[in-house]
């Protein structure tokens, strides 16, 4: 086994080694089960009719037909589901209207994108149900679909949702934009004056996907007594009871989510989509039964993060200080309000302190799949803009990129441009870390090559979880927490539980939990798990702790502050006391004479955004094909602020992965809708993530910068390495070309026409990339 | 219903008969008839290789191949590919080098990966990323998956 | 899936015999990478698939020095390319073979199949026209060869009769100082259809070139024999120049579309290119014959 330490050097002897995780055998045998592994007795299989329109009204649906074919058992529609709740409501940590999410999960009335789900049939076998979908019968008054921000924000653009309204038009005026942010600092004009160089510059990025590899799937069991279960592929099983019941008002008690292992999510697991369906379908015929997604319906109808139309202006004196900073952003929400604008809004340029700035957003309804959660969501097409527009910047004034940043960077003490002051931050260091690093220090040579640097914000998450820590009779534990695992954070719980016990990392087993096993826990989502569920099991095991001392304490006629524990062993204070020691193993086996079974529990509510802000610096090395505008990754490496790492295996691997999809996100990632709004690339021949030809190696360096705020020092770590790269590889491309990419993705196609503009001396268009 | 077809074929070194539609993939066969559901379904296209599994000793997309076309072929899933309790060194060494997050394009991997080595058992890494290529991975960048098997080439020869 | 019967004949006859009786109902199955994704998703709705790998016929790599390769239409892209043969005498065809989509389908995928699929993106058909070969098929009405420039006839369709299946493909001995070569442009490194592909092969006399014949994918309803671009380089010296004027002649003769894999404007400039670095790969490899 692997132990070597962390990069880092400091005081623990399980967090920061690098312990082989638990749930691994599992998953290299091919025993783990995902969302579509689960076969039940009398089973059915579940499929989806979708809408081949991307703006219609559903004039009528008749299925009696597909009830007639033999196998098939039952189809139903949004009838089949109660009205929903039209005010928005705190679930979990989200927002969320049930009546667009029930809107969402089967349309009511009208469909509002290529791919909106109808209907949905159970069968006896998937084929049957797929056979049936061809015999439901539905017609529909075509709509003009409105596929752009700017159609959607036009004055007499078609309206998606009729009674969608905001504050600033009025309770009369019809709209499809959803929310206008702001926000706003010192003196804007004045802050632009003082400036010697502005520059302003619009930005456009594509529609593009999570790309988790498996494909949506639950499978649902229906009681007669009106409880049910669900197992299903999700990033939150709490927050799946909570949506699930609301749509299919059920109270929230009656149904327990069994969370599947979850092949990838990325934000994109953090709703429902085929739960409800599996629920409504299992209660229609009485069978469990299994509704999974084709790869095709993934990308038609579920993730997508959206794509944003930018314009970000920033002035800063000759000496390299920014004076002043405005952005606009209007984010595609797709057919419902809730495109992740506010995050981005409170990310564009949150990395700097900017004494006056103007932030504005816009959250636009248009017929694409609603907008979900992706990796820091929002933040890195805002970052797109406004770190390529630095780059220009410390180019004008003539400054090294990563100076000019340090020079302007947040710190401790910072306000963030939404209010709160930044605690103790590792932005600089960061950059610092990358200024000093080999890559960076190296010489790259050779025609049509370039290196370009850009940073990334994201806050992290806190929010709510529990822990339950259960001490065996033989002296080892188990950890047992409902943060569904999605990239080994398991092996991290059982390193902390380890860490605080004294117990080797074998000696703890965790697990996950369904629904009714744990207490209530917010999604794998926003870097929170081995920041806040980290911090319960923290807790749960220093109450395992505390007990083991009243233990002792019975045992050896003392207080139990007078009890120590090191390392797995207590011992009676020594100044105290007669010397009295005892291994945990010997007391647990006592168990029995002092009380039975030893039980440590903690819940946690650790707010909102901002718990442990982590900053990420990509250095990226391209060489572009000049005759086809073909970019190649040459050397790659991301350095982030990730506080204490505990696996630091999995943290350079949240830090890989995310440079990868922000890589993916620069070069060819892109909705192709076309002039009916339907997708074109709805596979993933031509979604193009990429493959391990199109990348190099991933270097990481971690920056340790304890987060004050949590007892082992951790910060999320698994979502901001996503945002500096696709601004890092256009300024790559600008110095390998002398062109300046505008638009994502820099495909060869758009790129290739930049730079023939560009050799044409056309500079002006060829940045735009259009 | 349709018509079922008898097929005869072998199934990590044991001959299986089976039953199957001939519309059901060879990948449909393995989960919904035979439940052994570590070949996962990404894309029902071939594109992420996510369904490897080795046919007469090739990878092959199982999603791209009927049931019924097994028939008399030797067919290797990585339900068995370790050796009773006895892991193989790639499976050892992704668990060594954490190269698998959420674990989906796992199996694929191995699958391919076993294919490389039995073909070039030194390979080097672009051989490796080549001959991976077929296979999508979302979660690692693939960084550490090469270098996983990279070393088990190593340790293996 | 609609529901589909399955026959594997293991003789020509046999096949041809099912081929017969089911007519318009019945389609070939070889590698089957394109037919399954065809048969999901509804583009292709035969009610027989007649898998065709277990008829000798179709299996077989022959070459003769004289009368050139016999290539089974049914052999796997991956046993081509592994195939010693293949790769000395045609590389450009190999290196197409090995370019469709990954190794897992190379391992299913077959050159024959790739014709038979009728897309104007396939990767072996310009690789296989520039090497002037013939398909040979087999149906009730008896044998006949028609020329693979003319297989094709728009995207899907191709000159098969109902009844009729593809058994080999005939290729020409290279002569001396000749050599092929195929390139294709993708967004990624691996796994796309090709945006443009251009196969072409070279015989050169000293600078002279004495034979070419270069061939277009993906810039037309079907893939393409550039004649003009061919015909100019013959009998001239291989120079830059002609390099250039032969890849101005395939640019002319290109007619590509705009499609979510790239402009047309994109995909014509990318002929140029492309003629130009095939042109060059293929004559630095007949130099070496």
């Amino acid at each position: 086994m692997a132990a070597s330490k962390t990069p880092g050097s400091h005081k623990y002897r399980v967090v920061g080694t690098r312990p082989i995780r638990p749930d691994g055998i599992d998953k290299v045998t091919g025993r783990a089960l995902y969302g579509a592994d689960y076969y039940f007795p009398g089973m059915l299989f579940g499929k989806v009719l979708r809408s081949p329109y991307p703006h219609a009204r559903i004039k009528s649906i008749k299925f009696d037909q597909a009830l007639k074919l033999p196998g098939v058992r039952a189809v139903v529609t949004a009838d089949d589901l109660p009205e929903a709740d039209r005010k928005p409501q705190q679930m979990g940590e989200q927002q969320v209207s049930p009546y667009y999410l029930s809107w969402n999960v089967l349309a009511r009335g009208k469909v509002l994108y290529d791919g909106h789900p109808i209907a949905a049939v159970a069968a006896t076998s998937p084929h049957i149900a797929e056979e049936a979908l061809k015999l439901i019968e539905v017609e529909y008054e075509q709509l003009e679909p409105v596929m752009t921000v700017e159609q959607a924000m036009k004055p007499g653009a078609p309206i998606l949702i009729d009674e969608l309204r905001n504050p600033e038009d009025g309770p009369d005026q019809p709209t499809n934009v959803a929310t206008h942010l702001q926000f706003k600092r010192g003196d804007l004009e004045a802050g632009f004056a003082t400036a010697d160089h502005i520059i302003e510059r619009e930005f456009q990025t594509a529609t593009v996907h999570q790309g988790y590899i498996e494909p949506h799937a639950s499978v649902g069991l229906w009681n007669p007594d009106g409880h049910a279960t669900v197992y299903t592929c999700t990033q939150g099983s709490f927050s799946v009871r909570t949506l699930a019941t609301k749509v299919l008002g059920m109270p929230e008690g009656n149904l327990k989510v069994v969370p599947s292992e979850i092949g990838g999510g990325f934000g994109g697991k953090t709703t429902i989509y085929c739960e409800p369906v599996a629920l409504l379908l299992a209660k229609k015929t009485g069978h469990p039964v299994k509704v999974t997604m084709s790869r095709t319906e993934v990308l038609r109808a579920t993730g997508p993060t959206s794509g944003i139309k930018e314009r970000v202006k920033i002035g800063a004196t000759k000496e390299g200080r920014i004076t002043a900073a405005q952005v606009w952003m209007a984010y595609e929400a797709g057919a419902f309000p809730g495109s992740p604008m506010a995050p981005g809004a409170m990310t564009v340029i949150t990395s700097y302190d900017i004494p006056n700035l103007l932030i504005d957003g816009y959250d636009v309804v248009v017929n694409r799949p609603k907008a979900c959660a992706y990796r820091a969501p929002g933040a890195t097409a805002a970052a797109f803009g406004a770190e390529t527009v630095l780059d220009e910047l410390a180019e004008k004034i003539g400054i090294d990129p990563l100076d000019f940043r340090i020079m302007n960077g947040a710190r401790e003490g910072t306000a963030q441009p939404f209010g709160p002051v930044f605690k103790r931050i590792g932005f600089i260091e960061t950059c610092e870390a990358m200024k000093k690093s080999e890559h960076y220090q190296s010489k790259l040579t050779g025609p049509y090559r370039g290196r370009g640097v850009a940073a990334g914000f994201w806050f992290n998450a806190g929010f709510q979880s529990s822990a339950s820590v259960y001490l065996n009779q033989d002296g080892t534990a188990s950890v047992v927490t409902g943060s569904v695992d999605v990239g080994g954070s398991r092996a991290s719980m059982a390193m902390i539980a380890a860490e605080v016990l004294g117990l080797d990392f074998d000696e703890v087993r965790p697990v996950v939990a369904d629904t009714d096993s744990i207490g209530y826990t917010d999604v794998t989502a926003g870097s929170r798990v081995t920041f806040a569920t980290g911090m319960a099991v923290y807790n749960a095991a220093q109450d395992i702790v505390r007990q083991l001392k009243e233990r002792a304490g019975q045992l050896w006629e003392c207080t139990p502050e007078d009890v120590e524990y090191d390392n797995s062993l207590l011992r009676t204070r020594a100044d105290v006391l007669q010397p009295q020691q005892m291994t945990l193993k010997e007391l647990a086996a006592r168990f029995i004479r002092t009380g039975g079974p030893v039980v440590g529990r903690a819940s946690v509510s650790t707010g909102g955004a901002g718990a442990g802000p982590a900053f990420a610096v990509a250095c990226i090395d391209v060489e572009v094909d000049p005759d086809t505008g073909k970019v190649q990754i040459l050397r790659a490496t991301v350095a982030q602020d990730v506080g204490t790492a505990i696996h630091p295996s999995y943290v350079e691997g949240q830090i890989q992965g995310g440079t990868a999809q922000g890589i993916g996100w620069a070069l060819n990632e892109e909705y192709v809708y076309d002039s009916k709004g339907i997708l074109r690339n709805s596979g993933l021949l031509d979604y193009r993530m990429p493959t391990c030809l199109d990348l190099p190696e991933l270097e990481t360096i971690l920056v340790e910068v304890p987060n004050p705020i949590h007892p082992l020092g951790v910060r999320g770590v698994g979502e901001v390495s996503i945002v500096p790269p696709p601004a890092a590889v256009a300024n790559a491309i600008y110095r390998a070309t002398g062109v300046r990419m505008r638009v994502l993705p820099m495909s060869p196609p758009r790129l290739l026409k930049a730079l023939l503009q560009h050799r044409n001396g056309q500079e002006g268009q060829a940045a735009a990339g259009r | 219903m349709a018509k079922r077809t008898l097929v005869e074929t072998t199934i990590n070194n044991e001959t299986v008969e089976l039953l199957c539609e001939p519309r059901q993939s060879l990948l449909e066969v393995l989960r919904d008839e035979l439940h052994m559901t570590g070949t996962k379904e990404g894309c029902m296209t071939g594109d992420c290789g996510a369904c490897t599994i080795l046919v007469d000793g090739r990878p092959v997309c199982s999603c791209l191949m009927l049931g019924v076309e097994a028939q008399g072929h030797k067919l290797e899933t990585i339900e068995g590919l370790a050796n009773g309790t006895e892991l193989h060194p790639l499976q050892q060494k992704f668990l060594e080098n954490a190269a698998l997050q959420c674990g989906i394009c796992t199996p694929g991997f191995l699958m391919s990966a076993k294919a490389l080595l039995d073909k070039i058992p030194r390979p080097t890494e672009a051989d490796v990323r080549y001959h991976l290529a077929g296979n999508l991975c979302r979660c690692t960048g693939y960084d550490k998956i090469v270098r996983a098997v990279l070393e088990a080439a190593r340790e293996n020869g | 899936m609609h529901a589909i019967q399955y026959e594997a004949p293991t003789s020509l006859e046999q096949a041809l015999g099912i081929l017969a009786k089911h007519g318009e109902k019945a389609r070939p199955l070889c590698g089957g990478t394109d037919i399954l994704i065809q048969l999901r998703a509804g583009t292709r709705q035969p009610d027989y698939v007649v898998d065709v790998k277990r008829i000798p016929a179709l299996t077989g790599i022959k070459f003769d020095a004289k009368s050139g390769l016999r290539l089974g239409a049914a052999v796997s892209c991956i046993e081509i390319f592994e195939d010693q043969t293949m790769r000395r005498h045609y590389p450009g065809l190999v290196e197409a073979a090995h370019l469709i989509g990954s190794l897992q389908i190379q391992s299913r995928a077959s050159v024959g199949g790739n014709l038979c699929n009728g897309s104007p993106a396939a990767d072996t058909t310009p690789a296989l026209i520039a090497l002037g070969a013939t398909a040979r098929l087999a149906g009730p009405k008896g044998e006949r060869q028609v020329k693979v420039e003319d297989f094709v006839l728009s995207p899907g369709r191709t000159v098969i009769q109902p009844g009729e299946l593809l058994v080999e493909l005939l290729i020409p001995v290279p002569a001396r100082h000749a050599a092929d070569a195929y390139l294709r442009f993708i967004p990624r490194n691996e796994m796309d259809i090709a945006v443009v592909g251009v196969g072409a092969s070279i015989t050169l006399d000293g600078d002279k070139c004495t034979a070419a014949r270069i061939a277009l994918g993906a810039v037309a309803p079907t893939p393409l024999y550039a004649a003009k671009a061919s015909q100019a380089l013959i009998g001239k010296k291989f120079d830059a120049a002609a390099i250039e004027n032969a890849a101005k002649l395939a640019i002319e003769q290109a007619s590509p579309i705009d499609d979510m894999r790239g402009t047309a404007e994109f995909r014509r400039h990318l002929v140029g290119v492309l003629t130009r670095r095939t042109l060059e790969r293929a004559a630095e490899r007949a130099r070496r014959n």
